[in-house]
């Protein structure tokens, strides 16, 4: 309870430093927290705002579809087979820390502007952690498991379905949160630069107009929106984890 | 050499041979991709001329001012958090989800509060880094075993001995991780914003070049981050497992 109430002291704060940025800049530059506030109720109210929003998070849903997918499926065979785990690993892990933002004109050139584009950008940035994670997770399975599934006969499918899955799950959630925030990442990344469509677009526009505290309502909207889904993961992540240990 | 590395080299031999191949027979049109070959060339090229010189510089240098921001303000950071248990505690849910807000929403209103200069590309490169940083140095101060603290009391050492013989070697692989994400992440952010919004660097000259339809710029450029990004992972890769292999682990 206690614990609770200290976040709630330092959302406070950082609130606070907000307003203090506002006073030290001025409208022009920073819009308050209480007109940034009355701006994002207002986008909640419009037809247009959620049009947009649905573009962003539907983007979101099929990238991350992809990502989760292609990286569980990528991690598994991966993570199964250790002489192209070893293969691979180095590779993986030196994708993950490029700027995929350099590869994005590859990709608007493939899919052209629009949709597939977002989603494409948004799966790439999702499915390396995804498949890094998942191939963690399945070498990380105690060999004791593998040996009482050779033991019981199981076939390849039902190793994977009834043993490898379930032991894997609390680090796939692991894999899925930072997926998701990436992919996330990836698709309003993809929306900022060349879209006409979705929050990113909105977010980029409303500076082009000088529209200050419609910039902030998005960016706030979208923030929270993260946030929720990333503490709903976080929690999930938690519970999993414990139960196993 | 291991057999793994040389079927990793063989591996991505093959992948640059095939695009190539796929490049030069037509299967990926030129307006698409050009063959790597023509890109390497290319690039050659463009270093030679020293005509992006200034961008590169200059991607670097922002580059390396919000990596080292990011690595010192992390430590600092993460260790007053670390001795702060109460503060930390609550600020903990907030660092978890830290990752999830899409950073580069903010990106136009630093564009907004600092003008369209180095100043926010830096403090976007520093934001997205520093938390990591953050999140493992206190992890890796956490992991210091008790008895090693209590040894260090026994032998009579003082609070900045202890850090130093103690605490820092320690903490080491938390604090590497921490390292090679910042530099990951500083590549990133700075590259990203300058790709968005900017009037120089790196990331400008490919959008720029791709809004031109300069393909062969363009990919020159893509090629020479890529190849650079890869070769600086690859150093702090080698240099962990020196110090990894120094402690028998």
């Amino acid at each position: 309870m206690r614990q609770f109430f200290d976040s709630l002291v330092f959302a406070a704060v950082l609130v606070a430093i907000w307003q203090g940025l506002h006073w030290f800049a001025g409208d022009i530059a920073i819009a308050s927290p209480g007109v940034t506030a009355e701006r994002a109720m207002v986008l909640l109210g419009s037809p247009s705002f959620w049009g947009h929003f649905r573009e962003t998070f539907s983007a979101l849903g099929y990238a991350l579809a992809i990502a989760v997918l292609g990286g569980m499926t990528i991690g598994l065979v991966l993570g199964l087979h250790r002489l192209s785990g070893e293969v691979a690993e180095p590779i993986l892990v030196s994708l993950y820390s490029l700027p995929k933002i350099t590869l994005y004109p590859l990709i608007l050139l493939i899919f052209g502007l629009g949709m597939s584009a977002k989603v494409a950008f948004g799966a790439i940035h999702g499915i390396i952690p995804v498949a890094i994670f998942t191939m963690g997770a399945v070498k990380t399975i105690a060999p004791v498991y593998f040996k009482t599934a050779r033991v019981l006969q199981l076939s390849r499918r039902q190793l994977v379905a009834t043993v490898v899955i379930p032991a894997a799950i609390p680090e796939l959630v692991s894999g899925l949160r930072v997926g998701f925030s990436l992919t996330l990442l990836g698709v309003l990344i993809g929306e900022m630069f060349a879209s006409q469509r979705g929050l990113g677009f909105l977010v980029m526009n409303a500076i082009g107009t000088l529209d200050v505290p419609t910039m902030m309502a998005v960016v706030l909207l979208l923030a929270l929106v993260a946030v929720m889904i990333s503490a709903g993961l976080l929690y999930l992540d938690r519970r999993l984890h414990h139960r196993v240990a | 050499m291991k057999r793994a590395t040389w079927i990793r080299t063989l591996v991505v031999i093959g992948f640059v041979l095939l695009l190539e191949g796929l490049c030069r027979w037509g299967v990926i049109g030129r307006m698409t991709m050009i063959p790597p070959s023509e890109m390497a060339d290319q690039l050659w090229k463009l270093l030679q001329s020293g005509r992006y010189n200034g961008h590169i510089f200059e991607t670097l240098g922002n580059v390396a001012v919000a990596f080292v921001s990011a690595v010192v303000g992390g430590f600092v950071i993460g260790s007053i958090l670390h001795s702060l248990p109460r503060a930390r505690r609550a600020i903990d849910p907030f660092l978890a989800t830290y990752y999830a807000i899409p950073f580069f929403a903010f990106y136009p209103l630093l564009v907004v509060i600092f003008g369209l200069n180095a100043a926010p590309i830096i403090l976007i490169g520093f934001l997205f880094g520093v938390v990591a940083m953050i999140i493992n140095t206190m992890n890796g101060l956490d992991r210091i075993p008790r008895v090693l603290i209590k040894t260090a009391r026994v032998n009579g050492l003082g609070p900045l001995r202890t850090a130093w013989l103690i605490k820092l070697p320690s903490a080491a692989p938390q604090l590497f991780t921490g390292i090679k994400l910042a530099i990951a992440y500083s590549f990133i952010g700075v590259i990203a914003a300058e790709f968005i919004m900017s009037t120089s660097g790196l990331g400008y000259s490919i959008a720029y070049a791709f809004n031109n339809f300069d393909n062969r710029t363009m990919y020159a450029l893509m090629l020479f981050i890529i190849t650079l990004v890869t070769i600086v992972n690859a150093f702090f890769h080698v240099w962990e497992r020196r110090i990894m292999a120094r402690r028998g682990q």
